[in-house]
């Protein structure tokens, strides 16, 4: 039986990719973030999941307005990095697990998830910023990877509450699967920033920590937060923190923080990284 | 009691069905940069490659003066204006600042966010905001 066995939370901010990509990580700016991750790099290291199911939000590269889907997930063998302007990121191709992501599929949507579902699309730096974060610059990939998009960019997003039941939908899927894979779930996005407006280079670190601290302990409560809370308090693109929801969703209610993380600021944006594993 | 209505929010352009509705074409022409071929075709003449999308004229004049504020406020996402940022070789901490609304520099937006970005305390609504 496949099993969910960690979850992870990080944002996932293209400059942190453009570091990597461009040897820029023992500069000044960068270095402290650097050190920051190192203590999550080890222990993915040391769990060595076979498949990531990671949940990130398309930024106008494989999606536009022309259609727009709450809930998507990538069932294909291969996924290449999408070009979003500059060229696409130089990394490898991510595999997939088109038969696990067929299976989630449809236990979501027997489990009233209706989910779109994609053989074909691009992955912009939402998933593959993540990936460099957790796995450096390898030859090639060192786990499989699920793809699943949320919607956070038109407004009404899914509710966090919707992303948390989400998460436990998925780990109900993942542990009816046959196979002993061990699975990995990655929230990303956030934490607060705004990119847009007069309003540019909001951040909100104090709303960031006490939002960490009841995500943990607390995330019953913290779920039913709303949307026009996240806009104002976390600014316009700090919403993308609902989908760390999904991650711990697809925990036990009771989990142990393995190491919580903060960085302010990486670009624009407060950097926050957790990692969590189920139990107390 | 707070404002529960999204446009309370100051500085704030969020993408809701009738900002989505209004942008369409603009969100459109800039989503139609992430591919190479179209790209150079901007380089080529922006007023010819800017005719094949059904902007208003307003939003033509805001692309071609590049008046980023402007094109929030007829529609467009950050998302997909950036594009036409990455385009231009700008990054988001110069269209930070060339978005503030002042005559904030580069140089001035880095230097805030160093200092640990925009205070929130001021700029949770409209009746209490100053973007400082
Ligand atoms: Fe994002």
């Amino acid at each position: 039986m496949a099993k969910i066995i960690a979850g992870l939370g990080t944002s996932h901010i293209p400059a942190i990719g453009a570091a990597i990509d461009h040897e820029k990580t023992q500069e000044a700016y960068w270095k402290p973030v650097f050190e920051g991750i190192q203590p999550v790099r080890q222990w993915i290291e040391e769990l060595k999941p076979d498949v990531c199911i990671i949940v990130y939000n398309d930024h106008a590269s494989a999606f536009s307005l022309e259609a727009i889907s709450t809930f998507v997930i990538g069932v294909a063998p291969e996924f290449l990095p999408a070009d979003e302007g500059y060229g696409p990121r130089k990394v490898p191709a991510i595999k997939g697990n088109s038969k696990m992501a067929w299976h989630i599929a449809e236990s979501l949507i027997k489990d009233e998830f209706d989910m779109t579902i994609v053989n074909e699309m691009p992955v912009d730096h939402g998933l593959t910023v993540p990936l460099s974060l957790m796995y450096d610059k390898p030859g090639a990939w060192p786990c499989e990877v699920i793809p699943l998009c949320v919607n956070v960019i038109q407004y009404p997003q899914p509710t966090a509450n919707r992303c948390y039941n989400l998460g436990k939908s998925i780990r109900r899927a993942v542990e009816s699967y046959p196979e002993p894979i061990r699975v990995a779930i990655v929230g990303t996005g956030g934490l607060s920033h705004q990119l847009q407006g007069e309003r540019a280079g909001l951040i909100n670190s104090e709303f960031d920590e006490n939002w960490l601290d009841h995500l943990v302990t607390k995330p019953e409560e913290l779920k039913n937060v709303s949307h026009i809370e996240y806009l104002r308090e976390a600014g316009s693109e700090g919403i993308e923190m609902i989908m760390w929801f999904v991650m711990r969703g697809a925990l036990d209610d009771r989990v142990k923080q393995v190491y919580r993380f903060t960085h302010c600021p990486v670009s624009n944006t407060n950097y926050g990284l957790l990692a969590l594993e189920n139990g107390s | 009691m707070k404002n529960e209505d999204h446009h309370d929010i100051p500085g704030t352009y969020v993408l809701d069905g009738e900002h989505s509705r209004k942008g369409y074409h603009l969100n459109m022409f800039c989503m139609s940069l992430n591919n190479a071929e179209n790209r150079e075709d901007l380089r080529a003449g922006e007023v010819t490659y800017l005719s094949k999308f059904p902007m208003t004229d307003e939003q033509r004049q805001a692309v071609l003066s590049r008046d980023w504020l402007g094109m929030l406020r007829l529609g467009g996402n950050i998302y997909y204006i950036f594009k036409l940022a990455i385009f231009d070789g700008l990054n988001m901490q110069q269209l930070g600042a060339l978005m503030s609304g002042t005559d904030m520099t580069e140089e001035e937006f880095k230097k805030m966010m160093m200092n640990g970005g925009r205070r929130i305390d001021g700029n949770r609504s409209k009746s209490e905001s100053h973007n400082g």
